[in-house]
């Protein structure tokens, strides 16, 4: 559905490189994550295939449809959602959804059982002003007013930034939805437990792709040796832990920090090492690794 | 791979006399409206000194209307609070001066360079010209920054504008700091280091009051509070409440208290 | 079709729902008007003049009392020389010192001439110069009437008329240039931000990726501030006619359409500033400041336009208020048709076609 080209933007006269070379493939039908950070490139990304800017070089197509020469025929087809929220706060619930169903020939009527799965959410609150609604309602309204008019791929750039965590899930329920109906998806997010919901995903990261494939497909292809250690004094176990030659790296993740060893290196090695520093009643235990570790190792050695 | 973790030294400057109650910060039914909008809603809690205490909440919760008028920046509605023994309401002033503040949205000057923006906000603060230059190098070598020193800051990437920021924040070694989203949108190697500096900070004593909408860096505080709709929902530690909600991580935490409470996110 | 009425529909919930902007729009141009003709009126009236009466007789008396007694002038002082002019004038005492020769009746009785001395504080050139017009024509109204009982040959009569304002009310020269400035201020800006606020709060975003065609946008953003503005020009006419006292001469239909094609003119030039600027400050900023000053200075408001040198008025030819300001003129003051003032019309006809079209053509497809 989408093939993406050897696409390189860039801003400042060549100074600041949003988009280096990169190449992507989405299938029709399929949910597609697009994960980094800010300043990875996914916005631009998104603006180019949502035929809002144009590349430096490289091509994108939309079912076959060029988004330089045929933009006017893709923007009839795709809803996009932009980063941050793009819709008129001084119009009303209704009046937003109603002005982006006129705008695009259509009714709400017409498209109501379309949306109703994400509107029935919102639709006891459609008098309300858009500039008075939750980070949540107005993600809803957002999505609502890219589905109106029955596009075939959707474009949802950092959908659930700064949402609280009900209703991220409930976003990706929703989209667990439309993607039955055959919609294809393209979501970006700087979330990595979101990934895992993805058919397939993007690691981006300062405008490359890192590694391109499933969720499972990237963790089995990067499978690392890693160790989950936990202890009181989670900050001095932290600096200890790497003060040990045997460390390649480790990192903070919440309730553990997460290890991995130099080759040859292993768990009772370090137990021993940090005994002699005074550090005892550690829990060290191996785990599987999950899609921020490989994120970060890829970054790591990317750097 | 950069390690941020040199330990920073905070000397207290001897004219500054350490502050010895318990609790940092005390907040009774803590009020603020905008028009009809109700954006904090009769808080009460208080922070110890030395915790790291998490603001945890969605955007939009009241988090960063809180953190506003603790640190005297924005006048409650109604309801009190003493920060550092000082009235929110009659001695903001007296508060600023003591504290260190990082917002996520303005931090730096973009059109000056790194170097400038630490003299800049050293001299604010009023630290002489002496103390700031000893300073300015220090920092500079700390972050790695040395060959970025007259950099812009516009042309710096997001991630190293926080570290500055947040180093820009500590320069007066202050006692109580404010952090307001610091780790939003950061690549996930950028948001660690973050929070190691956090720690570090905390080690040498400071008592650090962070707002985030990441549910995962609750786990780096002693303690948090989550807010929903301008009230605290919950205010534990993370370990208590994990095991209040029988949850496996903050996120879940959040997910349960969700379906349990009347609080109705809407 | 249906497209561009769906974005008509929201323009105008926008314009409705700006409660604050409206006040400023409708309230604004009462204010400067008002100002306008009431407080900085050019008018001389009660000003305060001296006398230097050296012969103290009949007839110096009588025409000290005329000018006493006219509504522009008040007698406060008398002074024994005209040296305490200079002194009076530098205290702002008086606006002018009125200076009777020795023996006046007596000279005139037998030479048939006498002299007066007008000294006229003229550090504001427009008052001083009024101010010695008025007093020199109270002083040969009473000339003539001596005149008039007696028989001289070939005498020439002459008779100063200021035609269609004869009092020289300074509301006649305002209104139509603050209309103009008011006009063309306020109707640019407020479309000068209207595209560019799309801009930055980010929903041209939404709007780029719809079939909305670049004319619609334009058109539809116009309409709402076209009835907005022809509601000003409404109060303005009306203030004018019922609180300023001036005259409405010329047909009021034409009046109203010529007042609303230098709307829609005002409107197009904001629209193309809006396509082209990319923060609602900067496209503020052009409108307010770029504007203003060769609205005023080439308008001919100010400044009579055949004063200036010849490049300048090359210059005036393409600015729009100078045509407006003629045709307000012609229409209001003096009450001609049509039949004098197309040309004019056809030149800001012209504009505003042209400018609607740059803005359509600037109006950017991409981001």
């Amino acid at each position: 559905m989408i093939s993406i080209k050897n696409i390189t933007k860039t801003y400042r006269d060549g100074k600041l490189t949003a988009l280096d070379g990169i190449n992507i493939e989405i299938a029709e039908g399929e949910l597609f994550g697009l994960i980094g950070p800010d300043g990875a490139g996914k916005t631009t990304l998104f603006r180019i295939l949502a035929t809002l800017v144009q590349p430096d070089s490289g091509t994108a197509d939309i079912a076959g449809a060029d988004v330089v020469r045929d933009y006017a025929l893709i923007r009839r087809s795709i809803g996009y959602m932009p980063g941050r929220f793009s819709l008129y706060q001084d119009l009303s619930i209704l009046e937003n959804l109603e002005f982006f169903a006129a705008v695009f020939g259509t009714t709400i009527a017409e498209n109501y059982e379309r949306i109703k799965p994400i509107y029935s959410h919102i639709e006891p609150f459609k008098n309300r002003r858009a500039g008075q609604l939750s980070g949540g309602m107005k993600q809803k309204l957002a999505l609502c007013c890219a589905l109106v008019h029955r596009p075939t791929l959707l474009l949802l750039d950092e959908p659930t930034t700064g949402v609280d965590p009900v209703s991220r899930q409930e976003f990706w329920d929703m989209l667990q939805l439309l993607k039955q109906q055959g919609l294809t998806i393209v979501v970006s997010t700087p979330y990595m437990d979101e990934a895992r919901r993805c058919d397939r995903i993007a690691l981006l990261q300062k405008g490359q792709i890192l590694d391109q494939d499933s969720p499972e497909g990237i963790i089995n292809r990067h499978a690392l040796p890693l160790y989950s250690i936990q202890g009181p004094h989670m900050f001095a176990l932290l600096e200890t832990v790497r003060s040990w030659p045997g460390t390649l790296s480790c990192f903070a993740f919440g309730e553990s920090h997460h290890v991995r060893f130099h080759d040859g290196m292993t768990a009772p090695h370090l137990e021993a090492y940090l005994k002699k520093k005074g550090l005892e009643n550690i829990e060290i235990k191996a785990i599987a690794p999950d899609i921020e570790d490989i994120f970060i190792e890829l970054l790591r050695t990317q750097n | 791979m950069p390690q941020i973790l040199k330990t920073f030294s905070l000397n207290y400057c001897a004219h500054k006399t350490k502050i010895q109650m318990s609790n940092i910060i005390e907040a009774t039914q803590l009020t603020r409206v905008f028009g009809k909008f109700t954006a904090v809603d009769h808080i009460s809690f208080s922070v110890k000194t030395g915790e790291i205490f998490g603001f945890l909440g969605a955007n939009g919760a009241g988090k960063s209307t809180a953190m506003k008028m603790l640190s005297g920046l924005l006048l409650p509605s109604s309801g009190k609070a003493q920060v550092l023994g000082f009235d929110v309401y009659t001695q903001s002033e007296e508060i600023k001066k003591r504290i260190g503040y990082m917002s996520q949205r303005f931090s730096l000057y973009e059109d000056l360079t790194v170097e400038e923006n630490i003299h800049l906000f050293g001299s604010i603060y009023g630290l002489s010209k002496a103390i700031l230059k000893e300073k300015t190098d220090a920092l500079l070598v700390q972050l790695e920054f040395v060959d970025q020193r007259k950099t812009l800051v516009s042309n710096l990437p997001l991630g190293w504008k926080q570290k500055l920021s947040f180093s820009v924040a500590m320069l007066h070694e202050p006692q109580l700091v404010f952090l307001d989203e610091p780790t939003g949108g950061v690549d996930p190697i950028t948001r660690r280091q973050f929070w190691e500096m956090i720690y570090a900070a905390s080690a040498k004593g400071a008592t650090l009051f962070v707002t985030t909408h990441y549910m995962d860096e609750a786990e780096y505080c002693d303690r948090v509070s989550i807010m929903v709709d301008g009230r605290i929902a919950a205010l534990d530690t993370p370990k208590a409440l994990k095991t209040q909600f029988e949850a496996d991580d903050m996120n879940e935490v959040f997910l349960k208290l969700a379906a349990t409470s009347n609080l109705k996110i809407i | 079709m249906k497209v561009f009425l769906a974005f008509l529909k929201k323009e105008f919930r926008h314009v409705l729902r700006d409660r604050r902007s409206l006040a400023v729009l409708i309230g604004m141009p009462i204010v400067m008007l008002l100002m306008y003709g009431f407080a900085l009126s050019t008018e001389v009236k009660n000003s305060r003049i001296a006398i230097v009466d050296l012969s103290k007789d009949e007839v110096t008396r009588t025409l000290i009392q005329r000018l006493d007694a006219s509504r522009y002038f008040t007698v406060t002082e008398y002074l024994d020389n005209p040296e305490g002019a200079d002194l009076l004038f530098r205290q702002g005492k008086a606006r002018a010192v009125v200076v009777f020769q020795e023996g006046f009746q007596k000279s005139l009785l037998h030479t048939n001439t006498a002299s007066v001395q007008i000294i006229a504080d003229a550090s504001d050139t427009n008052t001083g110069n009024t101010v010695a017009f008025y007093i020199s024509s109270i002083i040969r109204a009473y000339q003539d009437e001596l005149l008039t009982h007696q028989k001289l040959p070939y005498r020439i009569q002459m008779e100063a008329q200021l035609a269609y304002n004869p009092q020289l009310k300074s509301a006649f020269n305002f209104v139509p240039g603050v209309m103009v400035l008011i006009l063309i201020l306020l109707c640019s800006m407020l479309t000068a931000v209207a595209i560019v606020r799309e801009k930055e709060t980010g929903t041209m975003e939404l709007i780029l990726v719809s079939p909305v065609r670049p004319w619609m946008m334009i058109v539809a953003k116009a309409i709402p501030f076209l009835l907005v503005g022809l509601i000003n020009v409404a109060m303005i006419l009306l203030i004018s006619y019922t609180v300023l006292g001036l005259p409405m001469r010329g047909n009021l239909l034409l009046l109203v359409a010529e007042c609303g094609l230098f709307v829609l003119l005002a409107l197009s030039l904001g629209l193309l500033i809006s396509t082209r600027t990319d923060s609602q400050q900067t496209a503020l900023f052009i409108s307010l400041v770029g504007l203003m000053l060769p609205s005023l200075v080439f308008s001919g408001f100010m400044f009579p336009l055949e004063n200036m040198p010849l490049p300048l008025q090359y210059i005036s030819k393409i600015v729009p208020t100078r045509y407006f300001f003629n045709i307000l003129k012609s229409v209001m003051i003096k009450g001609l048709g049509f039949s004098q003032v197309w040309k004019d019309t056809l030149v800001m006809a012209g504009m505003t076609v042209f400018l609607l079209g740059m803005a359509v053509r600037s109006f950017k497809m991409r981001l």
